[in-house]
């Protein structure tokens, strides 16, 4: 039975159709351009970077000589930093998150840290860089050393983590807590043996956000004192150190075009840990993720 | 302020011989922050049978059930005035610790909440932080039994438990409860998530359980109230919204010539 | 699994009460006609006093359907049962109730002489306790078709009645001494023959049972 003809108007239906269709395009066109800007400066990276990776240049360390100059210093360096890193943040991070949502009663205080928490996620990582030259380097006498530079970097990825594990332990449903208390747990057997496993696949986001961003980082890192002509490995946190991004804001500033290549190739093994350590986590993810199944 | 106990509330306690007790509610008043969800309730609750606490929402029934095994303290700012004697002593007196008092009196929800554990874990998670030194594979099994489960996942102890239908679900849930062996279960509502047949099953269930366990369940649903249960305890919220008990009474007295002119209105239907 | 049990066990209960009440009717009616065959007022009056356990397992069985259907919510066939079972069992009390009347007249003509051999007021009896008896067992079978022929045999009961009234009249006539024994007789005849009535309208139950309709039996002449 069709709707009285007066009011419904056959062209206000095609003019619905037609605005509907023309989303539809404009958010094909974005996806699009975004997907060809990234894949064109993939290829290019690719391009210049792909015939300087070797064994050797894997190995080297840096030189005036584009032709001999390594990352390994850098790559040893990156990686000792993240786990550092990550070390000294994931417990800290997500022990606060536990402490804020499972355990502290809400009040003034309570929110203030909340608030301050959420805005030290958006702060410039150089302040952060600032903070630890003048905390760790210099007051704590660190000097410029891995450990100093952990540190900066675990103090500025803690509010990632800090926030998303407590987004995660509040996604977990009320019913799982009540279920917990109702056989007679005690709070920190409901939180530790109930909450926080529920929670996991969302914690791992937090890691794998907090780690991306600490691996790309280059200012802070170069303010607390990671130099580029590092000539030997790191092998105590208190040595000096460089990390990847570094060596290739280091490359990337010489006019000659060797060391543009150099630093592709490196751009491309930051990219590989990366992606590596992404996997891992989000393995690491996808399998709390399976035995959850909300 | 103390109001006497209404009049069927009073004479319930001549229905069932003392030692018959589970419950002894004496004058219990909650307030969430400054709103009063329930006032002056004295009700003793027999062992060993089912009672059903009924009445239209909001009447309180679920924040008087969940004042029995003190669950209502997870909410910040609830307040709690009377006593509430379980096996001669008082669950809200200072130095009972709560974790005590929720081992002896499980619980059943609304929506089955399994952990996202496997069936066995379930089961055993309960026993285990509460100490438990004996035979856990046992103790799974004859929960499991009890609660009419083990036959149909005997062979999947290790899926997990979020694997199960509805029913399968909250008959696991019931056997996490049954595996503490408490002497009481309170269930709130807990086929309001389930399909008729599902429905049924628990009900034959809870007529089995009853032989050996306390159980109060709260329903809105009144024809499972006077199927299942033994004795029936209607609620209603007055004019400021505070929860009140109108009577109590055997379930086949309360369906067929209820006392008060509240509780015939609402079980025709007049009314809520 | 049977998820109800507990309620189909009590629908079970409740018909075994019923049909152990109908066992107690049968007897009353035996007795009662035994006693006023051999004139034996201690027999008659021990069915008088019985007549009250009948009267109190009546009461029961009602307010056992009562309770059950106020909390078990019995529809379609078990509700129909239930119905059944609680019309059955007031007219199996009514039938008592004419047993005990039969008893009540042989109790008063228990020191007066036989007014002839009886032979078919007991073949009256015998034919409504078979109706009885028969009916019950097409309600325990959920025989339609049983009860509905069962119920045409109050015909014959009628037929009995009027050729025993017919005789009964003779004698009165010619011997007016007899009218007082002749009457009680007639009254026995009478009470048979509701007791038939009643069976009848435990076969319109019966019927209704099976069926889910509500018909006369035995069907109206056309």
């Amino acid at each position: 039975m069709s709707p009285p003809a007066a009011s419904y108007s056959a062209p206000h239906l095609m003019r619905r159709r037609l605005r509907g269709r023309l989303f539809e395009w404009l958010a094909l066109a974005s996806t699009v351009v975004a997907i060809v800007v990234l894949a064109l400066l993939l290829l290019d990276v690719l391009h210049d970077g792909l015939p300087r990776l070797s064994w050797s240049f894997l190995t080297n360390y840096p030189s005036r000589l584009a032709a001999r100059a390594g990352i390994a210093p850098a790559l040893v360096g990156s990686v000792a930093l993240i786990v550092l890193t990550a070390a000294l943040a994931l417990p800290t991070g997500i022990a606060a998150a536990v402490w804020l949502e499972e355990y502290a009663r809400r009040s003034w205080l309570t929110r203030v840290i909340e608030v301050n928490i959420a805005n030290l996620a958006g702060v410039p990582s150089i302040i952060y860089g600032l903070l630890g030259l003048g905390l760790f380097v210099r007051a704590l006498n660190l000097q410029r050393s891995l450990l100093a530079g952990a540190l900066t970097m675990a103090l500025l990825v803690l509010p990632i983590i800090i926030l998303n594990t407590r987004e995660a332990l509040r996604a977990v449903p009320r019913s799982q807590r009540e279920a917990a208390y109702a056989l007679g747990a005690t709070r920190s057997q409901v939180v530790w043996g109930v909450v926080v496993p529920a929670a996991l696949p969302g914690i791992f986001t937090g890691i794998i956000l907090a780690l991306s961003r600490a691996i790309g980082e280059t200012a802070p890192l170069i303010v607390v004192g990671a130099v580029a002509f590092i000539a030997f490995l790191p092998t105590s946190p208190l040595d000096p150190f460089t990390v990847l991004p570094i060596q290739i804001f280091n490359w990337v500033s010489r006019p000659q075009p060797a060391f543009h290549a150099n630093a592709a190739a490196a751009i491309l093994v930051l990219l590989v840990v990366l992606l590596s350590l992404n996997a891992t986590a989000i393995v690491l993810r996808d399998r709390a993720r399976r035995s959850l199944r909300w | 302020m103390v109001s006497s106990p209404s009049p069927s509330a009073a004479a319930a306690s001549a229905l069932f011989p003392a030692a018959e007790v589970a419950f002894d509610i004496r004058a219990l008043s909650l307030w969430y922050g400054s709103f009063q969800a329930l006032r002056d309730i004295t009700l003793q609750i027999p062992a060993r049978q089912v009672t059903a606490l009924i009445g239209p929402s909001g009447c309180g029934k679920s924040s008087l059930l969940r004042c029995l095994n003190r669950l209502n303290e997870l909410v910040p700012d609830v307040r709690i005035r009377g006593e509430v004697y379980f096996e001669g002593a008082n669950i809200y007196a200072p130095d009972t610790d709560p974790v005590e008092v929720r081992r002896r009196i499980g619980m059943v929800f609304q929506k089955p909440n399994p952990f996202p554990k496997s069936i066995y874990d379930n089961v055993a998670w309960g026993p285990r932080i509460n100490g438990y030194r004996g035979n856990l594979d046992e103790l799974v099994e004859r929960s499991l039994r009890r609660a009419a489960l083990w036959d149909e996942v005997k062979d999947k102890l290790r899926q997990s438990g979020l694997a199960l239908s509805g029913g399968q679900q909250q008959r696991l849930c019931i056997a996490r409860a049954l595996a503490l062996e408490p002497d009481v279960i309170l269930m709130d509502e807990p086929c309001s998530a389930l399909d008729p047949i599902a429905t049924y099953r628990i009900e034959g269930l809870i007529s089995e359980l009853k032989s050996q366990y306390t159980i109060v369940i709260v329903t809105h649903n009144m024809q499972q109230a006077s199927r299942v249960s033994d004795y029936t305890a209607f609620m209603l919220a007055g004019e400021e919204r505070v929860g009140e008990l109108i009577e109590f009474a055997p379930t086949s007295q309360f369906f067929t010539k209820p006392r008060d002119k509240r509780s015939e209105d609402y079980i025709t239907g007049r009314f809520g | 699994m049977d998820p109800r049990a507990t309620y189909h066990e009590a629908l079970r209960a409740l018909q075994d009460q019923m049909l152990a009440l109908a066992r107690l009717v049968e007897q009353a009616i035996d007795r009662a006609i035994a006693a006023l065959k051999a004139r034996d007022a201690e027999l008659a009056r021990q069915v008088v006093a019985e007549d009250v356990l009948i009267d109190r397992r009546r009461y029961e069985i009602e307010e056992r359907v009562v309770t059950l259907i106020a909390t078990q919510q019995p529809t379609a066939g078990d509700l129909r049962t239930i119905l059944a079972i609680l019309h059955i069992t007031i007219e199996l009390e009514r039938m008592g109730d004419y047993a005990e009347g039969i008893a009540k007249i042989a109790e008063q003509l228990a020191d007066q002489p036989l007014l002839k051999p009886l032979i078919d007021i007991p073949r009256m009896a015998e034919q409504v306790r078979s109706m009885l008896r028969r009916s019950l067992e097409a309600f325990l079978a959920r025989d339609a078709g049983a009860a509905r022929a069962i119920a045409r045999e109050d015909d014959q009961i009628d037929a009995l009645k009027e050729q025993v009234y017919r005789e009964l009249l003779t004698y009165m006539i010619e011997d007016p001494s007899t009218i007082t024994r002749a009457t009680y007789l007639i009254w026995v005849t009478h009470n048979l023959e509701r007791m038939a009535d009643r069976v009848t309208n435990i076969c319109e139950r019966i019927v209704f049972l099976v069926t889910g309709r509500l018909e006369e039996t035995p069907a109206p002449a056309p």
